[in-house]
């Protein structure tokens, strides 16, 4: 005979404006089958969850059912509170009265109705619940971080030195992401590259970690504690055993005017080049689409022109036949840390789905128009100009710099609602660069709001306006155009109330900031979740910032959403953090709601094994005593199923049942609604 | 007479549509009370005779929703779902049930907004069709047939 509880949750105001908790606890407590109910302001306050345990010991519960918020907020505690109470976490079941009812209802007599029937549900599905024990599998004591920006540097570094073994897969032939590019940091004017390198250098010495440069993830399968990762390392053309980064290829390489997308562009590099000279690691690689030999090769000519840089290689490490090599990596969990692009102003937009560019600035076309990490290459010391800040078009000191802040950014007719955090104050860093540089030069900003929250921050934007005399404008650029040597900038001024005519020498747009191209791609292999813009999903934007909602897998900077170095850093420390706490679990523990096969009566057809999305379904011969096959049945390998319940929709007969959510548990909740 | 107050029973996902829904909830949408959600960890999982059987039950319809394609928390259980209910859809004719009465959707863990309106939508064309009899009158027994 069932004895089921109801605790019915006011959560403060957020239930109890909207529903009688009183109402639907007195509803439930004549209810078969229930032999104890109540309602309390907070269920999971300290004095809350002692009520729940002393009711359960009280009054012998053989099943709890709790009324308050969604069972993705608190079902693990009430499960603990059951647990303690003597009880299988298993038979405690949350009504979710909050998220999907008080929330979203205003009239209270119909809340209170809806609150009552979601309950009964629910108990009509405990009195079902069997209990289960958890499942215990082991772990996998590596990571894999994916992305080698300063969010994995950092993450795979404070992973490595807690113990863990870690893997880093960057596909771009070098570390270090975009903070490699920045000519300096806000709000310290810091050397970007100088505080940058010595992590980089450390990411290769460290012996626990094993990096994959110029590599992309390529399968992902498994889950928490035992992930295998498969990884493409493409072709460099170098064989990375035999290079030992001398140059002498990017030397002899004739043809020298790649655009160089380390320099946005600005600059140029050989075909076989590396991209800046503090690369780690320190290895060329051959870009083929550029590269003469492969050129010709693809025009069909078979005899081998060009090779150059084979001829000046001393180590015979140039390898024009290499293809891209697969490794597969164990790991037991996963840190996304793929950083970030800028939004275009041009038509294309790459993964751009409803962004529109900026016709109105030209679509990109019109010259000394460039963007933020195109300013920063400019004014850095080891870009295409030696950093000096001149004009991309005649090489030109610019003596009027007009910056344009929220381009795309804080935009819906664009397709971004959002704000990209960081562009207020690197707008204001540019204009100290630019300044320290050209004295007499004047910087125009055009800004929406100066959002500088930060340590230091207000500060930094302060002494722009103050000491570097940066004249802020509030209000939108209407238009820009070429008129013979300058950049005609319309706009208006809305706190003056007065349309601006501006000629420019330099135009500086801060463009919004977006995830990286590919990011959906790599979101599905991994089963986590994007949201409208493509940034990864947090497991919870307050309690759990860097989990997603598959477990194992964790997220640090810019991918989650605009993030700052300071932010990026922060997570990948969190990320790594979480990771290491996992990792010092014996075990792991499993929630049992895995399939099982009903032996006695499974006819052996094998639906099951071919819908099954783990390959979880393996097959048993049963015996009799002497030995001979009488039939082979399907088996569920509790460790690798993750519990969809495809298998028991797909069974025929109904002989592979999924725990926690068996035909009887579905069926009894389905009746309670009628 | 009273407005009729349909029944709408939905079987959702736990990863996506669930979530939505909770979403839809942390933003405060407000929408119509009428529909009772189900979870369950996959539309993989949802058996049609689930459907079925909330008509029998009293249901005057029924939502179905998950992960969009290729979002599936369980790499491709939502891809069974569509098959299964393609197929479904056409025995609901035959069960005597308008298949209008059943809603199949895509809605991801983002998508508050777009669950309210799948809510609303399903509330006012159920609401439109009107109330779904078996025919005995007796719950549980006898052939469906929804006057509509």
């Amino acid at each position: 005979m069932a004895r089921i509880g109801v605790f019915v949750c006011h959560c403060g105001e957020n239930i109890g404006r909207t529903v009688d908790a009183s109402a639907v606890a007195e509803a439930l407590r004549s209810h078969p089958g229930v032999a104890h109910a109540e309602d309390y302001r907070y269920m999971c306050s300290d004095p809350g969850q002692t009520l729940v345990r002393e009711a359960i010991a009280a009054n012998r519960l053989t099943g709890v059912v709790v009324a308050a918020c969604s069972p993705h907020m608190h079902e693990r505690t009430f499960r603990k509170v059951a647990s303690a109470a003597g009880l299988n976490p298993f038979l405690c079941e949350m009504a979710n009265i909050r998220e999907q009812c008080s929330w979203i209802h205003d009239d209270r007599e119909q809340a209170t109705r809806k609150a009552t029937a979601i309950t009964r549900t629910l108990v009509e599905k405990v009195k079902a619940n069997a209990p289960l024990d958890t499942i215990r599998i082991p772990i996998e004591r590596r990571a894999l971080v994916i992305g080698g920006g300063i969010a994995g540097i950092q993450a795979a570094l404070d992973l490595a030195d807690g113990g863990a073994e870690v893997v880093l897969v960057e596909k771009e032939s070098s570390i270090g992401g975009h903070m490699s590019q920045l000519s300096e940091t806000f709000p310290t004017l810091d050397c970007s590259q100088c505080i940058l390198t010595p992590r980089m250098v450390e990411v290769a010495q460290h012996p626990r970690i094993r990096l994959y440069a110029y590599s992309e993830v390529e399968e992902v399968s498994g889950y928490i504690g035992n992930f295998e990762v498969k990884v493409r390392r493409k072709a460099r053309s170098v064989d990375e055993a035999l290079c030992n980064g001398c140059g002498a290829c990017t030397q002899a390489c004739p043809n020298r005017k790649v655009p160089s997308e380390f320099e946005c562009g600005l600059g140029k590099r050989p075909a076989i080049s590396v991209p800046f000279p503090q690369a780690v690691p320190n290895l060329p690689v051959l870009d083929r689409a550029r590269c003469a030999r492969f050129m010709a090769l693809r025009k069909g000519i078979a005899k081998a022109v060009c090779g150059k840089c084979a001829e000046a290689c001393t180590r015979g490490a140039i390898d024009f036949g290499q293809e891209d090599r697969f490794v597969t990596e164990k790991v037991g969990a996963i840190v996304v840390a793929t950083g970030y692009q800028l939004y275009s102003i041009g038509k294309e937009q790459p993964e751009g789905e409803g962004l529109s560019g900026y016709g109105e600035y030209g679509y990109g076309a019109v010259p000394d128009v460039i963007d933020g990490l195109q300013l920063e290459r400019l004014a850095s010391a080891s870009g295409p100009t030696g950093g000096r800040i001149v004009r991309p078009s005649d090489g030109r000191v610019p003596k009027r710099v007009v910056f344009l802040q929220c381009v795309g950014s804080r935009d819906p007719a664009r397709g971004i609602p959002y704000c990209s955090k960081i562009c207020c104050m690197y707008v204001a860093k540019h204009v100290m660069l630019y300044r320290h540089k050209v004295h007499d030069g004047e910087a125009v900003v055009f800004y929406m709001d100066v959002r500088a929250a930060g340590k230091g921050y207000d500060e930094f934007t302060r002494r722009a306006i103050e000491e570097e005399g940066a004249i802020y404008r509030r209000g939108r650029v209407a238009r820009l155009w070429r008129d013979g040597e300058v950049v005609k900038v319309q706009g208006f001024d809305t706190l003056a109330g007065e349309p601006l005519l501006l000629d420019a020498d330099l135009v500086v747009l801060a463009t919004a900031v977006r995830p990286q191209p590919g990011i959906r791609a790599l979101a599905q292999k991994l089963s986590v979740s994007c949201d409208q813009h493509g940034f990864i999903n947090e497991a919870h934007p307050k309690l759990r910032p860097v989990e997603t909602n598959t477990a194992g897998i964790f997220v640090a900077g810019a991918c989650q959403a605009p993030r700052d170095i300071p932010e990026s850093v922060a997570m990948g420390s969190a990320a790594a953090a979480k990771v290491l706490g996992l990792f010092s679990n014996a075990e792991l523990e499993r929630e049992p709601t895995v399939a099982r096969v009903d032996a006695a009566h499974c006819a052996g057809c094998f639906l099951c094994e071919r819908v099954c999305p783990y390959g979880a379904v393996g097959r048993r011969e049963v015996r009799d005593r002497a030995g001979r096959v009488l039939k082979v049945v399907a088996e569920v390998n509790p460790g690798v199923c993750q519990g969809c319940g495809t298998c028991q929709a797909t069974c025929p007969g109904k002989h592979v049942e999924l725990q926690g959510f068996t035909d009887e548990q579905i069926y009894a909740e389905i009746a309670a609604l009628g | 007479m009273a407005a009729f107050q349909p029944k709408i029973t939905a079987f959702v996902c736990n990863w996506c549509t669930y979530t939505g829904a909770d979403l839809a909830g942390t933003s405060r949408l407000q929408m119509a009370p009428e529909v009772r959600i189900i979870r369950l960890p996959c539309t993989g999982r949802i058996d049609p005779l689930f459907i079925i059987k909330a008509f029998e039950r009293g249901a005057d319809g029924v939502i179905v929703s998950g992960c969009h394609p290729a979002d599936c928390h369980y790499n491709h259980g939502n891809y069974h779902a569509r098959r299964r209910f393609a197929i479904f859809r056409d025995l609901l004719d035959f069960v005597g049930i308008d298949p209008r009465r059943v809603i199949f959707s895509w809605v991801s863990a983002s998508e508050g907004g777009k669950w309210r309106d799948v809510v609303d939508g399903a509330t006012a064309t159920i609401r439109e069709l009107g109330p779904c009899r078996t025919d005995t009158g007796d719950e549980g027994q006898g052939r469906l047939a929804c006057a509509s």
